[in-house]
């Protein structure tokens, strides 16, 4: 075991003497906390929007005006037909048409009750979706706005009739993150995909860059028992994605307030068991291949994998069920989970403990599989 | 009688289909140089990495420094030395940084190893480059480091696999002085190398053909049998016979 002194030391060496890592080292926690949050985010804004108004009332005004003043919405405009809107659509300077009715205003004073009509382009589904039923808010408030300011307008007796008509509102109630905030909701996340670099895959390109270079044929005629010379290669890592976690938590909480709401104790557990699970598989990746570029091919197939269908971007209750397996044995979607269990919903550690027994049993699993296959002798 | 340090018979590897080492039965003596010959692909880097242990026979058995090459092949690494044909020093640690991970690895503790380093580095001249990552040595001086590397746990074998290739005739010459240093010290030197002056500097020569060794004895009894004034029409003569590209 002393050798392993010595190993841990080279490995620091090469690492801080390598032009690269150290660097992304710093860029990479600084990209996740200043850059990624804003940019990946599914709320939908800016959405342009072309309004045909064949009433040109004053209503109709007041609901250009109104969807014009709102942040999701930019007035592209107002053109005179439909036609010229679809070409404005076709010629992709607008996302979306609104055409109000020439009885718009008529319609709204007589039986309170009027139709616009929607068109959206849905290209991009998101964007689609979320347009649609940001404009169908606006169109409701609206009208509840008309509705209180009318029924002070229309005589007593019909009043009644107006009051008694049925109107639902859905009023949502967003627990946990109560300001919709997909910062919150990302971080972790990124946080995830961090580990998964620092810890899984730069041990893995580091090993098998011995191998290219042929310096690990000369470990290998050295007495260096396998299992020390793999933990030293690993230790260094362990102690790097540590350092980084440890950062990336403080600046989320120094840049947006965001501080675990369950227990910081079990946010540390839990990245310790993963590092072990995640390490694992790298270690398996850098024994199955021979040259960089083979294990490259292999860590971005292992990464879309670990990320697409670990939950960080879409729900795994939504995958189909060959999916839902596959999350079953990912060691990157129980963290994702446990870290926005131990972020957004005030989870204690053993509320997450299913998560980190799943996580030991596929880091026993890919290590024990890391070990058998790794060869000193050919 | 002198120790045999090296003692295998019937030695295999295969691959597939193809047979890299085909049943060659020899012995090294304790203090001897070795010369380990033969064409390219006639297997003698397969034969020396199943003597290191990093190989594994598919036939044969045998001894290296005492320990058995099937079983014992992590005790045989305690007591050999090796420098490959491809250069196998760390390029990005320096010149001392080298040698301490390498006396590390076979158990020296710092102090010996700090002791030892000025000692080499002097003897070596090179104190100035102390401090250089090996990346930006000569070829001929890092030659010269691995090999000094490669016996500085004062191993009772060292394997050198085609050490002076692309080395300039000057610092050959001063290599094989410490080939013969090392064996002075009692360090069995067993040698691969395409140079056939080089063979002549050998105690005995061993060269392969097709996976065969076709020939072993001291450089002066070879040219004897096949009549020849030089190693190199020696190795011409059996070298023609092979079938293998």
């Amino acid at each position: 075991m002393k050798t392993i002194k010595f190993l841990i030391e080279k490995e620091f060496k090469q690492m801080f003497r390598n032009p690269l890592i150290p660097r992304m080292i710093v860029m990479y926690p600084i990209m996740v906390l200043l850059v990624f949050p804003w940019a990946v985010s599914f709320e939908v804004k800016n959405i342009k929007i072309d309004v045909v108004d064949h009433g040109k009332s004053v209503y109709s005004k007041r609901l250009t005006d109104k969807i014009a003043a709102s942040k999701y919405f930019i007035l592209n405009d107002t053109p005179p037909d439909y036609q010229t809107a679809m070409q404005n659509m076709e010629n992709g300077y607008t996302d979306m048409i609104l055409e109000i009715p020439t009885t718009f205003d008529k319609d709204i004073v007589k039986s309170s009750n009027s139709k616009v009509g929607v068109a959206v382009n849905s290209v991009n589904g998101t964007q689609g979706l979320l347009g649609s039923n940001y404009i169908m808010q606006i169109v409701n408030d609206f009208s509840s706005e008309l509705r209180d300011e009318l029924i002070t307008t229309v005589p007593p007796k019909s009043r009644a009739s107006i009051m008694n008509m049925p109107q639902i509102d859905i009023i949502p109630h967003f627990k946990y993150n109560p300001g919709l905030d997909y910062k919150n909701f990302m971080i972790p996340g990124f946080m995830v995909l961090l580990l998964t670099l620092i810890c899984g895959i730069l041990p893995a390109l580091n090993i098998v860059m011995e191998k290219e270079n042929g310096t690990i044929n000369q470990i290998n005629v050295t007495p260096v028992n396998r299992i020390v010379f793999i933990l030293a290669k690993l230790i260094p890592f362990w102690i790097v994605g540590l350092v980084v976690m440890f950062i990336s938590v403080s600046a989320a909480f120094l840049l947006y307030g965001l501080w675990p709401t369950g227990s910081i104790i079990a946010v540390l557990i839990s990245a310790i068991v993963f590092i072990f699970s995640i390490s694992g598989l790298g270690l398996i990746i850098s024994n199955y291949s021979e040259t960089l570029q083979q294990a490259s091919f292999l860590v971005m197939f292992f990464i879309l994998i670990l990320i697409l269908l670990g939950g960080m971007f879409t729900p795994v209750s939504s995958m189909p069920s060959w999916a839902q397996a596959i999350a079953a044995i990912n060691p990157f979607s129980y963290l994702t989970k446990t870290f926005r269990m131990l972020y957004l919903n005030g989870s204690t550690l053993s509320d997450v403990s299913g998560n980190l027994y799943a996580m030991i049993i596929i880091a026993i699993v890919l290590n024990g599989w890391a070990v058998l296959s790794y060869k000193k002798r050919v | 009688m002198s120790n045999k340090v090296i003692d295998v018979s019937n030695l295999t590897k295969m691959f597939g289909n193809f047979t890299a080492v085909d049943h060659i039965t020899f012995d090294v003596e304790e203090g001897e140089i070795f010369g380990f010959l033969g064409a390219n692909g006639a297997g003698k880097t397969t034969a020396m990495q199943m003597l290191c242990g990093i190989s594994m026979p598919t036939a044969g058995e045998g001894t290296v420094a005492g320990y058995d090459i099937i079983k014992e092949n992590e005790l045989i690494k305690r007591n050999i030395g090796y420098m490959s044909q491809k250069f196998s020093l760390y390029e990005d640690l320096k010149v001392w940084e080298n040698i301490r991970l390498f006396g590390g690895i076979y158990g020296l503790s710092d102090k010996v190893i700090a002791e030892k380093t000025d000692a080499l580095l002097k003897q070596l001249n090179f104190q100035q480059e102390r401090n250089t990552l090996v990346k930006y040595l000569p070829l001929g001086w890092k030659q010269k480091l691995a090999f000094s590397v490669a016996i500085f746990h004062e191993p009772e074998i060292v394997f050198l696999d085609e050490p002076t290739g692309g080395v300039d005739p000057a610092m050959r010459r001063q290599f094989w002085e410490m080939i013969y240093d090392a064996a002075d010290r009692g360090i069995t030197v067993f040698v691969t190398t395409h140079y056939m002056d080089e063979a002549e500097y050998c105690n005995r020569v061993s060269i392969m053909v097709d996976g065969h060794i076709d020939a072993l004895d001291s450089p002066a009894a070879l040219r004897k049998q096949f009549n020849a004034d030089t190693m190199d029409e020696v190795f011409r003569q059996l070298a023609r016979k092979a079938e293998r590209d």
